[in-house]
């Protein structure tokens, strides 16, 4: 009988103080700067395009593979307004496969996609799976309306993201070659 | 199953049969997507026959075709209730095959993150013991409240709630952020008061006492020969924690305690891991003060690691016993073999031999005493 009393002084002295839990659809609680939503594309406001050139390489390295990238010359290269010589043409990511295990934002070499940290855009529920793959436009909306405030990104140059240190522009051609030869191995 | 031929005394015409029972596949008492066929005589158990393999995603298989960045990942969905530990293994077993040598930050996050992984995980099994032997929904709720804390701090290094993918060979994936100290000073002081709740709840309850003492009792012989591992194994009172008997990372420099029982009850199995839940809470005071600064990733990794052949067999103490992972390299960025061993499946085969004889409701708190995690038993 102790033992019961025991257990219902525990249940009154938490009936007496305030709940700990939120109200979800109208409360929200605040997202940690680090919260790994689902990953979106960033937009380079400088110059007027993506920051993604296409290089497939998180669509390689995405353990589900739900990345689809192509690239195209970049016209504004032509034009002398910008220095990036590819530019990303198509990119669909299929959300409903997302593992959101941040790889693709670990390999990505020029910062150009994150995992969105806002609440916006990840609560997802419709009624036709295909509505979760998004296209190039969709992905980037986000950071070209000014939603995607402060997104998670490690420093360049320091261990990035852990596995090894960003590589430089000219070096990088080489470790992708390197990296297609243990694609196959 | 074989009808018995007796009848009951006084109603000479009446014939009793063994009856099968099918709990499961989706039922809350079996704790996932688990099926047990049981046949009673009456109210008393004759027969169990678990059916798994409904969570198998081929988790073991699937990371043939990854690279070694991607197995991470894996692992956190093999144990999802211990995903700092299961990764904790897997980083070490590639560290020792490739002689990286991790960071003595990174160590020191491990060791932290996994203890508080163990105090989750524990928490997360109060909570849904106490469902299963009729305190239903109380102290799920309480252990739900604490672990949500703990959660939550995973989150803000993380970045995710569940499935963290953080550990890396030669460290962790990035820093953890500056004020980690004070909330995680923070996140013990609720821990402790948590406990004390359920304690309170749970320790000295009638209810619990009445439904859990002396049921189901394991010997030690018996435990090591079905090979038991975890709390289950020392509920009997056998002394084995890997982290004591065969420290792995940097264990060999913490002082703390093994919490064994006595009866070998599902009661003792209930203490123990509030005990353990005590002892993490020591170990991570500990870490934190020893915490040094500095790089949180070893020098000269490559952008693709490529592992030199062999093999290797890593285990850890997670919270539901040994996990381990056998990794076969060829020198190549994937494994070419990659084997786990799940605590729950070695502890769950021995769940016709701890229920047999028990009553049909004792089963059900037999069956959570384990603590299976069916995705780690499935793989
Ligand atoms: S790795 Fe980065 S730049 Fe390359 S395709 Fe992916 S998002 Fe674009
Ligand atoms: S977060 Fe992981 S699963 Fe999702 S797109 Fe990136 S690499 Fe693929």
């Amino acid at each position: 009988m102790l033992g019961i009393l025991k257990a219902l002084k525990t249940t009154l002295r938490a009936a007496m103080r305030k709940p700990v839990t939120v109200q979800y659809p109208t409360e929200k609680k605040e997202l940690p700067h680090r919260s790994r939503g689902l990953p979106v594309l960033l937009w380079d406001f400088e110059k007027d395009e993506p920051f993604c050139t296409g290089c497939q390489v998180c669509a390689r390295y995405c353990p589900v593979d739900c990345i689809t990238v192509t690239m195209k010359d970049n016209p504004k290269k032509a034009a002398g307004k910008s220095k990036r010589k590819k530019i990303v043409d198509q990119f669909y990511l299929d959300y409903a496969r997302c593992m959101r295990c941040d790889i693709c934002v670990e390999v990505c070499n020029f910062d150009a996609i994150v995992m969105n940290n806002t609440w916006e855009g990840v609560e997802l529920s419709t009624y036709d799976r295909q509505d979760l793959v998004l296209d190039t436009d969709a992905l980037l909306k986000q950071s070209r309306t000014g939603q995607l405030k402060d997104p998670f990104r490690e420093p360049m140059g320091v261990a990035h993201s852990g596995w090894s240190p960003k590589v430089e522009e000219e070096e990088e051609a080489e470790e992708t070659k390197a990296s297609e030869e243990g694609g196959e191995g | 199953m074989a009808t018995i031929d007796y009848t009951i005394p006084g109603e000479p015409d009446l014939e009793t049969v063994d009856i099968n029972i099918n709990v499961g596949p989706q039922h809350p008492a079996t704790h996932g997507v688990f099926r047990m066929v049981l046949t009673v005589d009456g109210e008393l158990v004759t027969d169990v026959d678990p059916v798994i393999g409904y969570m198998h995603r081929g988790n073991e298989k699937l990371p043939e075709n990854c690279d070694y960045r991607q197995v991470i990942g894996y692992h956190d969905r093999t144990d999802y209730l211990a995903q700092f530990n299961t990764e904790h293994c897997f980083v070490e077993a590639i560290e020792k095959l490739t002689g990286i040598t991790p960071t003595e930050r990174s160590e020191y996050i491990r060791v932290i993150l996994a203890e508080l992984n163990r105090i989750t995980s524990h928490l997360m099994f109060i909570g849904a013991f106490g469902t299963d032997v009729g305190i239903f929904g109380t102290s799920f709720m309480y252990a739900f409240r604490d672990r949500e804390y703990v959660q939550d701090f995973f989150e803000e290094i993380t970045g995710e709630r569940m499935m963290y993918n953080y550990f890396r060979p030669g460290g962790v994936a990035w820093d953890v952020p500056d004020n980690f100290r004070e909330r995680c000073t923070q996140v013990l002081d609720h821990i402790n008061s948590g406990l004390k709740d359920l304690e309170g709840l749970i320790v000295d309850n009638e209810v619990v006492l009445a439904r859990c003492r002396g049921l189901s009792r394991v010997s030690i012989e018996d435990a090591i020969n079905w090979g038991l591992s975890g709390p289950l194994l020392r509920a009997t009172g056998l002394e084995y924690d890997l982290r004591k008997a065969e420290p792995y990372s940097i264990y060999d420099r913490f002082d703390f305690d093994i919490p064994t029982g006595k009866a070998g009850d599902v009661y003792d199995r209930v203490l123990i891991r509030l005990d353990e839940m005590k002892q993490s809470v020591r170990i991570v005071e500990q870490a934190l003060a020893g915490m040094p600064d500095g790089p949180i990733m070893a020098e000269g990794m490559k952008r693709i690691l490529r592992v030199p052949e062999g093999e290797i067999y890593m285990r850890v103490e997670g919270p539901r016993g040994e996990y381990g992972v056998y990794i076969v390299a060829t020198g190549t960025d994937k494994p070419y073999r990659h084997k786990v061993r799940g605590a729950s499946f070695s502890n769950l085969s021995a769940l016709r031999a701890m229920s047999i004889g028990n009553y049909l409701s004792d089963v059900i708190i037999i069956l959570g005493s384990i603590d299976i995690v069916l995705c780690e038993v499935d793989r």
